[in-house]
């Protein structure tokens, strides 16, 4: 009973620092993003509140929650009101299984950093959940009881079914290298060698299929603005939609904290792997670890450049586009990717 | 029949349909974007000085000798926006007519500046004023103490109407 408290405790207190940690970054994100598509545009930007802007983020939310919590009148309530819940809760259970550093000994004890540890199907949670998340988008059109909300519901949902399967497609030569769903093993396997050598057209898929998961820029049909108004989230206000807000570009860090646990060797230096021993940081001390949690976030911040400057440069898919790319483009490579990579497993023997 | 072909496979090189080439290009251009010198203006810090012609908000002249304004009310006539109330008085003065109430409502005035074009007496002009808050309505209406303004900072727009009206 009391180990099992001890740990209770233990998980409580990782997820809440991971919460906590997630929504400053998704708040950060926003501000890096409107400060990036300024430069882009020639402009500055928010540099106004605190220095250099940065509490910009922190005076948006404080607004949006003193905002009018609008509920249009023929909407149903119940659901209207669950789907902004549906998104922000899936976006933030999907950080549980996602190792940011390695683990950490405490009084002889080996504790994983990551929330959720030793789930043995760690990538399958990770595809499961975000099914879930097109719930809360599809809820939300269909609520609002508006056509231009159907709408964005309705593409979203077919957008993700159909880039899920590239997605998931794509995650498979992974798995077939690393020989494992375990993240934690995966992000330890690629020490010397990351994943990318070996998956470079999985990489590739993985990037463009996880681009058109987070709703990001050139596949943001759901949202398309000038066509839809808002999207699913016209009929929001308030923080109903800053909750949207924020599962949105939480949904973007799990993206990119995927692509680098998959492919670009999580917590491992590049070029240097042995770079922690050399510094002299001890197996499982405080200190590797914040080594390794800074490396992974570098990794991930990197990415999440890379998905800003892709959406102030690509301009939208129309929506037959983007089910012909889903389907007819990315699918067969994803097969082909696998067929290759088992191909290869089989004549070579192993990695 | 002359018939042009304007298919994809026509338009495009090989590299170019196969869409990635092309997207790194673009993200080439935009992170070649972000160093470029930027044009925004810090507003409150720096505040930008227009020139003669500028139309800014409509003042009365001030001159040495008192207001210009004799009250003739054509002001108030040309005022598409109904934005101009003045009411006549008399002095003992040589110029024996001044306007008692003169006011210009800022909340209907468009700034079109046919008051200034029909004053016979170049008394009201555009100003270079373009920062105009108001908390309610009634503070939007401008009386004679907001609208004076001494001649000597009005030079510019006195400059320009001499050269082009």
């Amino acid at each position: 009973m009391a180990d099992f408290l001890v740990q209770l405790v233990i998980a409580f207190v990782k997820a809440f620092l991971v919460v906590n940690t997630v929504l400053l970054a998704a708040a950060t994100l926003v501000y890096v993003e409107r400060r990036v598509a300024a430069w882009i545009q020639d402009r500055i930007g928010p540099n106004r509140v605190g220095p250099f802007g940065l509490l910009q983020p922190f005076a948006d939310v404080i607004k949006l929650y003193f905002k009018e919590d609008l509920v249009p009148a023929l909407a149903d309530r119940t659901y209207h009101r669950l789907a902004p819940l549906i998104s922000i809760a899936v976006a933030l259970s999907l950080y549980a299984v996602i190792p940011i550093a390695d683990s950490i000994i405490v009084g002889g004890e080996r504790i994983p950093i990551s929330v959720a540890p030793g789930i043995n199907v760690g990538v399958l949670y990770i595809l499961a959940m975000t099914s879930i998340g097109v719930y809360g988008i599809v809820l939300a059109g269909w609520a609002s009881n508006n056509k231009y909300s159907l709408l964005g519901g309705l593409r979203s949902s077919a957008q993700m079914i159909s880039y899920e399967l590239a997605l998931g497609l794509s995650i498979v030569g992974v798995v077939m290298v690393a020989g494992t769903l375990d993240l934690s093993e995966i992000v330890a396997r690629q020490k010397y060698v990351w994943n990318i050598v070996y998956q470079p057209l999985g990489f590739l898929l993985f990037l463009i299929a996880s681009f058109a998961e987070t709703n990001r820029a050139p596949f943001d049909l759901p949202e398309a603005e000038p066509e839809l108004v808002g999207g699913y989230h016209t009929e929001y206000s308030g923080m109903k939609f800053g909750l949207f807000f924020l599962a949105e570009y939480s949904n973007m860090v799990v993206a990119s904290l995927m692509m680098v646990t998959l492919f670009l060797g999580g917590w491992h230096v590049p070029f240097i792997p042995d770079l922690p021993q050399w510094l002299g940081l001890q197996e499982g001390s405080v200190g590797l670890v914040l080594f390794q949690a800074g490396v992974t976030l570098s990794k991930t911040a990197v990415l999440l450049f890379f998905f800003i400057w892709v959406r102030w440069t690509v301009p939208r898919f129309r929506y037959d586009q983007l089910m012909r790319l889903g389907w007819r483009v990315l699918l067969p490579l994803a097969l082909l990717n696998i067929v290759v990579t088992g191909a290869l497993l089989l004549f070579l023997g192993s990695v | 029949m002359n018939i042009t072909q304007n298919t994809e496979a026509q338009r495009m090189s090989f590299w170019e349909r196969l869409y990635l080439p092309e997207i790194v290009r673009g993200l080439g251009i935009t992170l070649r974007q972000m160093f470029k010198p930027k044009f925004t203006r810090q507003y409150p810090e720096e505040r930008w000085e227009p020139l003669g012609s500028y139309r800014g908000r409509p003042v009365l002249v001030l001159d040495e000798d008192g207001e210009r304004c004799v009250a003739c009310g054509l002001c108030s006539r040309v005022c598409p926006a109904l934005a101009i109330e003045v009411q006549a008085a008399e002095t003992e003065r040589e110029k024996e007519r001044y306007p008692v109430k003169f006011e210009i409502n800022m909340l209907r005035c468009i700034y079109c500046g046919y008051c200034e074009e029909v004053c016979p007496e170049e008394a009201i002009v555009m100003s270079k004023d373009y920062e105009l808050v108001f908390e309610d309505r009634e503070s939007a209406i401008f009386g004679k103490e907001q609208l004076l303004v001494p001649i000597a900072q009005l030079q510019d727009r006195l400059e320009f109407l001499r050269r082009y009206k």
